[in-house]
């Protein structure tokens, strides 16, 4: 079966683009922004949507996305409303939807069920930051059995052996973690993440995005260089944060999308001018 | 039943290794490490004499006898880790992870406290080996100890607050993991309880289990039997795991954890994660966690820092699950008088986490046979909870 995110990546492929991975928290300020969020970044450019389930003790976020979850969290979200919200929007876009949450949300949810009613909600893939494969028997079986897809995460720690097993079992796409560090920490070593991405291509059957510490629409050119999908953001929710009150919130983060977006098709039309690692 | 864990980390159902990829390969690495120290003679060695020559061990295991007349029944025996070197059994951990370090070359050590006594043990390590030293702590937890905060700082550590949350132990911990993270190739991360991802509660639980071995011996040389009950506070439970994994084996001798049961029970601010939790999975492993419908992690209450937390050790979960331990609880007034029944009848003032096991000795002792023998974990000195005490009663010192 062909899924959205694969047939996203060979369409971006054909026509030499990367693909951008806009992350949004869910619920954050509202579940009605995110869903209007949504629609509004799918048209200023962002090829993958990443939602983000609020868990109350996000051991791998900064504090932009810790006050973001604390945000989502004090206006009621929870998964239980956050899978109909993205049931109405898959009546409306066929964009790839990826959900990231903590695993314990999904051990309360329970795991088959979760499977189950995530991929009738249009949910393609998912990310468990906390769960390695190693750890991720008991979603393999129901994640199979429903057709949700399974992104595993690698980072500049791994070892070689490590790099195989879990590129070997990531669907969809792999996420490289480009620094040792949380989100929204600062990308210092370009370099480095070349050099990582293409040891991972190497063994990898399927595309590699990078995230973590990706700011800037020069950061998001120099990594769509590197990598298949550039994944932002603590930038993007940042700039959710400091736009809440503003009823221009959307437009402001739809722009910041846009040349994001802009920056990466510069980049791939014109190498030489592009920023150098 | 078998060694645990199993080569995954496991307890059971319980454990594992719940982590962001970044820190896998150190923990895989720290697991093989362990694994060769642990066989390592000059290692164990090294590891003795610290616990001899700069802890004071062995501790005494004492007989309470005024405090057994005044209750009537079972004989009290307390085991005194109050009297280690700073005052609780948490150095015997950060002494073994202190070595672990040093082997494992890595410069710097960070650590999170509750009530500040793996704190202080950690910074002690620090100073003694001469490796840097940060300690991460909830800010709610800095104003209820501050003396430790400022012991901490006077050997030589920082100490960085926690603002996040609940501002206690788990955000703590949290932080402390995101600054393992980010700085994972310099530093090793002293983790104080048998908590978090496998190998720690696995290698804590090995640390602090001299608490039991020797207690064993001291009962036998003492009364020439085993005990028929063992009793310990547990937060994240390594005092207790020390002083009951040398006993797993004798299926006669009773084992009985105390949490935290705060204003009660019913009020749902408390920290008794038996009484009123799930398992789930937090900060690295899979036990039973204090949570609500959605998976989101509850505040819990104590008034005792080192046992206001929202998960218990993977290893307890797994006992409780198997009846070879049970749990129950002790609120924050019962505490309180525990706390002054020990320094007027015996003369020791103990850390209002350890009042919580003398706490149920009140309740169970009288029940016992005067032929019956407790022995309880006296985990840590009562010293640090003075100024706290003095204010809950509106003295000012």
């Amino acid at each position: 079966m062909t899924t959205r995110l694969d047939k996203t990546f060979a369409r971006l492929r054909q026509s030499n683009e990367k693909a951008l991975i806009a992350y949004l928290m869910a619920g954050d300020p509202s579940l009605a922004d995110t869903e209007q969020l949504v629609g509004e970044l799918e048209r200023a450019g962002a090829d993958i949507i990443e939602l983000g389930v609020p868990f109350s003790d996000p051991i791998a976020d900064g504090p932009v996305i810790q006050q973001a979850a604390e945000r989502a969290l004090r206006g009621g979200t929870s998964l239980r409303k956050i899978l109909p919200m993205m049931r109405r929007l898959r009546a409306t876009t066929q964009i790839p939807l990826v959900l990231m949450a903590y695993y314990n949300t999904i051990h309360a949810f329970g795991p088959e069920r979760f499977c189950r009613e995530a991929v009738l909600a249009g949910v393609d893939g998912l990310i468990v930051p906390d769960m390695p494969p190693d750890e991720a028997e008991p979603l393999k079986a129901p994640a199979e059995a429903a057709g949700l897809q399974l992104i595993f995460l690698l980072a500049p720690t791994s070892t070689a052996a490590r790099r195989k097993f879990v590129a070997r079992q990531s669907q969809g796409f792999v996420y490289y973690v480009s620094l040792t560090g949380i989100t929204g920490a600062k990308l210092r070593d370009v370099a480095d993440v070349f050099h990582n991405v293409e040891k991972i291509r190497k063994v990898s059957p399927v595309p590699v995005a990078v995230g973590f510490g990706v700011a800037t629409p020069e950061d998001a050119a120099k990594i769509s260089k590197i990598a298949d999908g550039v994944i932002v953001g603590s930038a993007i929710v940042k700039c959710i944060a400091s736009h809440q009150q503003d009823s221009g919130m959307v437009g402001q983060v739809a722009r910041f999308v846009r040349s994001l977006k802009t920056a990466m098709a510069e980049a791939a039309r014109n190498p030489s001018a592009a920023p150098s690692l | 039943m078998p060694t645990l864990p199993d080569s995954h980390g496991r307890f059971g159902a319980y454990g594992g290794r719940y982590v962001p990829e970044t820190l896998m390969p150190a923990l895989l690495e720290l697991e093989q490490e362990y694994a060769r120290a642990r066989k390592d003679k000059r290692f164990q060695m090294e590891l003795a004499y610290y616990l001899k020559e700069y802890v004071g061990r062995p501790t005494p295991l004492y007989f309470a006898q005024r405090l057994t007349e005044k209750l009537g029944g079972a004989k009290i025996y307390l085991k005194r880790e109050d009297l280690c070197h700073t005052g609780a059994h948490k150095i015997n951990n950060a002494i073994g992870q202190g070595l672990l370090a040093k082997r494992m070359r890595k410069p710097r050590i960070i650590a999170e406290t509750g009530a500040g006594q793996h704190g202080v043990a950690t910074a002690t390590v620090a100073a003694m080996f001469g490796l840097q030293c940060e300690i991460y702590m909830g800010t709610e937890d800095m104003q209820r100890q501050a003396l430790n905060v400022f012991r901490m700082r006077l050997l030589g550590s920082t100490v960085t607050g926690v603002d996040a949350g609940s501002r206690t132990l788990k955000d703590a911990i949290s932080e402390a993991m995101r600054d393992w993270t980010t700085n994972i190739r310099s530093t090793h991360y002293i983790l104080g309880s048998v908590l978090g991802a496998h190998p720690y509660p696995m290698m804590i639980r090995d640390f602090q289990s001299v608490i039991g071995r020797e207690a064993r011996k001291q009962i036998l040389s003492a009364e020439g039997r085993l005990p028929d009950c063992l009793i310990a506070c547990v937060g994240g439970g390594s005092n207790a795991m020390g002083l009951f994994h040398a006993f797993i084996g004798d299926k006669k001798v009773q084992m009985v954890g105390v949490e935290a049961a705060g204003l009660g029970i019913a009020s749902g601010k408390h920290a008794a994660r038996f009484a009123g939790g799930k398992p789930g999975v937090l900060q690295g492993t899979m036990t039973y966690l204090l949570q609500d419908d959605d998976g989101q992690i509850n505040l819990t209450h104590s008034v005792s820092a080192g046992l206001d937390y929202a998960a218990v050790g993977p290893e307890h979960s797994y006992l409780r699950d198997q009846g070879r331990a049970t749990y129950t609880s002790a609120t924050d007034d019962e505490a309180m008088a525990a706390f002054d029944l020990l320094a007027r009848e015996e003369g020791i003032v103990p850390a209002l986490e350890s009042a919580h096991a003398i706490a149920h000795v009140v309740k169970v002792a009288p029940t016992m046979k005067r032929n019956h023998v407790l022995v309880v974990n006296l985990s840590g000195r009562g010293d640090k909870d003075v100024q706290l005490v003095a204010r809950m009663r509106g003295i000012t010192l």
